[in-house]
């Protein structure tokens, strides 16, 4: 008779425990190689202390240029911060609880500006305001005026950078400050009434407050994408530490003292990240309570009306509408690029970077949730939130993160290859889109993990387990009750992605292989070369695709709205009390 | 005298009137209850009345004031009406000593650190005053809510279903408790609810809404033992309606005998009528002629519900101590013991 | 388990696809690493593509960055040719061991010596000179001179130049050191900034602009810029141009600072054969002559007959300095500009 411990022993087969292994581990592994670029960023920086030359270019770093970066990074988010949450938060409150004529267009329309990538809107403003651009020779024609005899402030400055940043990334402060306005107890603004408050002061003094943590998670959102912009400050000639890691890297041939910089700048993004992750927290406690009621919405007319609806047209205006305008007559004017080879081979390009990233980053995302819901460990959920760090990271610091280690790796591949197989494979990791393709799962990874994450919980264990009992083996499972409640999940995921990648400068700069440009390459390359107008026909297709996740996040908006507003079904007084026995 | 006094409320919006023609008025230091399926319009004409919904037709009067009419409409925080609402909604970022001084900020701070501390004593959670929120029970919450909608001493406490959210034994003592203190205190107060139960351990006067009307604003006992609309008998408490005919001796002829009460109307014979007949209206006596059997049978603690079945097909109500219990199938003897009739004209109507 | 097994085997799927689809070349190629901007070199490529059948497979970028590709790639490099627009950048190539050396009757007759490498790793294929742009209306041309002189007070906030983190202006500031040492050049460049007229933006096109529209009244700017906008039928252009005139700095002492756009072949290519023939065509009379009239560049190989707006601009003495000390200087030349707070 087997003793009890050989029982349990060899209840596991061989490949059965190796699997088991490789589960139980693989998601740290996975979570470790995706921060690696963070973790050679920091090491660098340690490193670049140890060398007398680097310590050397540290120095003269630090007095020279690194004094500046952080007061032009300073200034920017201090200023950007000020203005997302002003206008964020005057959206957000004006289209949930006023109803004005516009306010259903201006719901879905304060999203637009999310299509528009901060440099492409720096580039349009450039144009539309420079010194031979239209708004100004308009104003000459009109006045009669000469240059000297007017002043016209330059957008191309700090305050410039601050506006154009501003105006396309207050839609993160309007989405999530108004997902917390239409969450928040009804009944605790109707309490504060009832305490005494009339409806502006209860707007001050317990609206506001409520949502404070989740205007602080907008905030902060926006406040990252400024630190990781390249393409607006570069072209705006404000130094900040993304511009002076291209400097450094490429100018003073300083690997290191680039990867320095881009440590010091990971720090900000570090302190960022905690600020968002407590108003996370917190702001779960600040959402306390389901009221069936909808609250009814303040009805203004009149002179309110007109003022409420220009105010949250303006962002409107001048996020989206303006700049698409310009790119619109940009590119009117250059119908015929559209059909050239090398425009079509560009699309080729961006396609295809965008479908293969989306796709292999929500292979991986989908591997990570399903990871995370089968082995419930802290050790998985530490790994999971280590592999999301990436959409905090600016996507320079992630291209020269994933250069080094990709190039060493690569050197010693071929080294191993012709040694034992006498072949030389070529760069495998660093000279093919793999690279490129590696820091965008690292950068997007978390947005394909949200939307997947929340998908998966939709699917509760208690399903997995009815299925169970009905007879569906894990396959079935899989393919009748996950795989479609996860199908929206999935698109939505695949389709963020794919967006980002389109929109994405600085990574690709750095990281593309041969005859490799994308739109938003192409967009800069011409831009910089004082070729703004030629720039139209690229930008606009970026825009376009920009389009669509607006629309779909709109569409959601809208059906979530009218779920809200649908009046409760009255039941039939027969079906309520019991009938006469007659 | 009257605290509270609707005049032929409307209240509704567009096509729809949500609250119809309700009349009624609540004395000072009363607790009163609006009772009613969901859907039927309490929790509007409760809103109308702390002056969230404007009034369509009919006036709302708070201690002989005026506060809405289809001419005017005092907004909420005019009115110095307390509300404690069905999801608590204390504010979170706020602390519990921080909720309940909300209301009565302009007095000076050793004032309302007083008036928070008796507060809290009152509702038996002193020193809880640093906490937040999130860090109580729903239980806890609740009373909170309460003490917050207190402290400004309201001419009138509005509760909108405040006992829903929490668990069933917690609903009872809760009730109790809260009836205690707004007796203590003196204050008036309208409850809304849709249980029975909490209306009859609360209210000195209820009031059965249907579709919008107000059928009946009496208290709890003449609601049960007096309803005057079918649709009242049924929802309060258990029991059937039994049709019978007046006979000529100003007798009642039902499946369950010869009825007679001073309630049966004069030269009314022949008429066909309905008798509400209760649970405890109906005894189980062995040595009765009257047989039935019994069809159904509810274990309910302290007695059992049975559903007997009469010789002609009628099934009744019957309830018997459940120290003895009668299987089903079983034959057993019936007795009426009904202290009054209650009549309504024959046939289920519409109000 | 096995979905999972099938989800990793998807993965590798794609992965070994991506990495095996990258285009391999099977017609006979050239790759080029090319700091010039496509649309300035595309049409001579497909020129040659054209009359060779040799495809040529171009990858922009800054001409830093490609160098650090380079210089990462190693032995493994697919590139065969860099094509730089600054000769800092074939300098550094240079030392860092990135060229090798070419053989090639017809380069070394066709372009001069001091215009290729001494050790014939690099070639230049045009020729730039970076000078002084002033305003018709506001500066008589007798109040210039040279470099040096454009950071006297009396042009206090009156100069526009772009910023120092291009290579033109690096290259400058480098051959002032080598000229006149560290720390007149840091001077220099000390009197320069605070004669800014506003903080370095845009690229040289628009300083010229800016000189036109008043907002200053000098820029350095490269010659072949002012001649695209002289062939331009821009209005803007026009305009500018009518506006302000070009200047050959420092004819009585140094002579103008030029600087080459060359190539040179890699020292790993694989496709020699294929790149050192582009080289030569790209040194042929019909390329200079492209370079000269469609671009406005100065070619390298003589007897290539100019545009009429560069035959409009004169004769001028071009500074005779080793191409090669300006890449030995660059990096000295940025932590200067640094430290003058030239941004």
């Amino acid at each position: 008779m087997p003793s009890p411990n050989q029982t349990r022993r060899s209840y596991k087969s061989l490949p059965e425990q190796a699997i088991c292994l490789l589960r139980s581990y693989s998601l740290p592994f996975v979570a470790i190689v995706i921060c690696l670029p963070l973790i050679v960023v920091a090491a660098a920086f340690f490193v670049g202390l140890i060398g007398a030359e680097q310590r050397e270019t540290l120095a003269h770093l630090w007095q020279f240029v690194i004094g500046e970066y952080i007061w032009h990074t300073f200034v920017l988010m201090i200023g950007v911060g000020f203005l997302v949450s002003i206008m964020g938060v005057s959206a957000a409150w004006l289209t949930t609880v006023c109803e004005f004529k516009g306010v259903s267009w201006l719901r879905w329309a304060l999203l637009l500006p999310l299509a528009m990538p901060a440099y492409i809107t720096a580039y349009t403003y450039s144009g539309m305001l420079s010194f031979e651009g239209p708004v100004q020779r308009m104003l000459r024609e009109l006045t009669g005026w000469q240059f000297g005899d007017y002043f016209f402030p330059d957008i191309r400055s700090l305050t410039g950078a601050i506006l154009v940043l501003s105006f396309v990334l207050f839609p993160y402060v309007y989405l999530i400050t108004r997902a917390a306005f239409i969450e928040q107890s009804r009944a605790a603004l109707e309490a504060a009434r009832t305490l005494g408050l009339s409806p502006t002061k209860s707007f001050w003094r317990v609206a506001l407050p409520m949502a404070r943590p989740a205007i602080a998670t907008g905030v902060t959102l926006a406040l990252m994408e400024t630190l990781a912009d390249y393409g607006t400050v570069q072209y705006f000639g404000i130094t900040t530490f993304t511009t002076g890691i291209f400097r450094t890297w490429y100018g003073m041939n300083d690997q290191i003292g680039a990867l320095q910089l881009a440590s010091i700048l990971l720090s900000a993004v570090v302190v960022l990240m905690v600020i968002e992750r407590i108003s996370r927290r917190q702001s779960q406690y600040h959402s306390v309570g389901r009221s069936k009621h909808c609250v009814r919405p303040f009805q203004l007319t009149g002179l309110k009306a007109v003022l409420a609806f220009v105010a949250c047209f303006i962002p409107v205006l001048l996020g989206f509408i303006l700049p698409a305008l310009q790119l619109l007559a940009w590119s009117y004017e250059r119908l015929h690029v559209w059909l050239q080879p090398d425009f079509i081979a560009l699309i080729r390009n961006s396609l295809i970077l965008a479908i293969s990233a989306s796709v292999i980053t929500v292979l991986v995302a989908l591997w990570l949730c399903y990871g995370k819901r089968r082995i419930p460990t802290p050790l998985t959920r530490a790994s999971i939130n280590f592999a999301s760090l990436g959409y905090a990271i600016p996507g320079v610091v992630i291209a020269v993160g994933v250069i080094v280690p990709f190039a060493w790796l690569d050197h010693k591949i071929i080294y191993i290859a012709e040694h034992f197989f006498n072949l030389n494979p070529g760069l495998l990791l660093s000279g093919t889109i793999f690279a490129l393709l590696f820091a965008y799962l690292v950068r997007f990874l978390s947005v394909s993990i949200q939307t997947i994450d929340s998908g998966l919980s939709q699917i509760s264990n208690a399903m997995d387990e009815s299925g169970k009992i009905l007879g569906l083996n894990a396959q079935q499972i899989l393919a009748r009750i996950h795989f479609p409640l996860l199908k929206t999940s999935l698109l939505t995921a695949t389709i963020l992605v794919f967006v980002d990648v389109l929109k994405e400068l600085p990574a690709t700069l750095i990281l593309r292989p041969f005859n490799f440009n994308t739109l938003a390459v192409r967009a800069f390359e011409l831009a910089g070369d004082e070729r703004l107008a030629e720039a139209g026909p690229a930008a606009l297709m970026i825009v376009l695709a920009g389009l669509i996740p607006v629309i779909f996040l709109s569409r959601a908006m809208q059906a979530r709205h009218s779920r809200n507003n649908q009046a409760a079904v009255t039941p039939k007084a027969e079906e309520i009390y019991e009938p006469v026995k007659a | 005298m009257n605290l509270l006094k609707l005049d032929q409320v409307d209240v509704g919006f567009g096509k729809n009137t949500i609250v119809d023609d309700v009349s009624f008025t609540l004395a000072e230091g009363d607790i009163g209850c609006l009772l009613g399926p969901s859907g039927c319009g309490k929790t509007t004409l409760l809103r109308s009345i702390a002056g969230f919904e404007p009034v369509r037709r009919g006036s709302i009067e708070i201690r002989d004031r005026l506060v809405s009419s289809p001419a005017q409409l005092i907004p909420p925080e005019k009115r110095n009406v307390g509300m404690v609402f069905q999801d608590f909604a204390l504010f979170p970022h706020l602390t519990v000593a921080e909720n309940i001084s909300f209301g009565i900020r302009n007095d000076s701070s050793s004032e309302q650190a007083q008036r928070v501390n008796q507060l809290l004593q009152h509702v038996a959670l002193g020193g809880y005053g640093n906490r937040y929120p999130h860090q109580l029970s729903g239980g806890q919450q609740q009373r909170i809510a309460l003490a917050r909608a207190l402290a400004p001493r309201p001419q009138i406490l509005l509760l909108d279903e405040p006992f829903s959210s929490l668990d069933a034994d917690l609903r009872e003592s809760l009730a109790t408790e809260v009836r205690a203190l707004l007796k203590s205190e003196g204050i008036t107060a309208l409850l809304v609810t849709h249980d029975q139960q909490e209306a009859f351990a609360m209210a000195d006067k209820a009031g059965v809404m249907y579709h919008g009307r107000m059928l009946q604003w009496d208290t709890p006992y003449e609601l049960y033992h007096e309803p005057t609309y079918h649709l009242v008998a049924n929802f309060i408490g258990h029991g059937v309606l039994l049709r019978g005919a007046i006979t000529a001796e100003q007798k009642v002829l039902t499946p369950l005998g010869l009825l007679h009460g001073d309630e049966v109307p004069d030269n009314a014979a022949g008429e066909q009528v309905d008798v509400l007949v209760r649970p405890d209206d109906i005894i189980i006596d062995d040595s009765s002629e009257r047989r039935a059997t019994i069809v159904g049978k509810g274990f309910r603690g302290a007695h059992y519900l049975y559903t007997v079945e009469l010789t002609d097909g009628t099934q009744v109500f019957c309830m018997s101590s459940s120290h003895h219990q009668y299987s089903l199938g079983s034959e057993i003897g019936l007795r009426l013991n009904i202290d009054h009739l209650v009549l309504f004209p024959a046939g289920f109507c519409e109000t | 388990m096995k979905p999972i097994l099938k989800i990793i085997f998807v993965v590798a799927v794609l992965a070994g696809a991506i990495m095996l689809l990258t285009p391999r070349n099977e017609v006979e190629s050239v790759n080029v690493y090319s700091s010039r901007n496509e649309g300035l070199i595309k049409p001579l490529l497909d020129e040659f593509t054209a009359e060779t059948g040799i495809k040529v497979n171009l990858l922009t970028g800054s001409g830093d960055g490609l160098l650090t590709r380079l210089e990462n790639e190693g032995r493994n490099s697919e590139a065969d040719l860099f094509l730089t627009v600054d000769a800092g950048a074939l300098h550094r190539a240079k030392s860092a061991g990135l060229f090798q050396p070419v053989q090639s009757e017809m380069l070394n007759q066709s372009l001069p010596a001091q215009l290729r490498d001494s050790d014939n790793e690099w070639f230049g294929l045009s020729l730039r000179a970076r000078t002084i742009f002033y305003s018709n209306e506001r500066v008589d041309p007798s109040e210039l001179s040279n470099y040096l002189a454009l950071a006297d007070e009396k042009w206090r906030g009156r100069i526009c130049v772009r910023s120092s983190d291009n290579l033109y202006n690096q290259s400058l500031v480098a051959s002032m050191i080598a000229h006149h040492g560290e720390a007149v050049t840091e001077e220099w460049a000390r009197g320069l900034v605070a004669n800014f007229a506003r903080k370095p933006v845009g690229g040289d096109r628009d300083q010229l602009h800016a000189v036109a529209s008043g907002q200053c009244d000098l820029a350095i700017a490269n010659s072949y810029y002012y001649g695209g906008m002289t062939a331009s039928t821009d209005q803007a252009s026009i305009d500018t141009v009518n506006k302000v005139s070009l200047f050959w700095a420092s004819q009585n002492d140094e002579g103008t600072h030029v600087n080459v756009s060359g190539i040179g072949l890699l020292r790993h290519a694989k496709n020699a054969d294929a790149a050192i023939k582009l080289i030569e065509f790209l040194a042929s009379e019909s390329s200079q002559e492209w370079y000269a009239q469609a671009n406005q560049e100065f070619p390298v190989r003589p007897g290539t007959e100019l545009s009429p707006i560069l035959q409009n601009w004169g004769a001028f003495k071009a500074d005779p300095l080793p191409i090669s000390q300006l890449g030995e200087n660059n990096a000295n030349a940025v932590r200067l500009m640094n430290r003058a707070g030239w941004r």
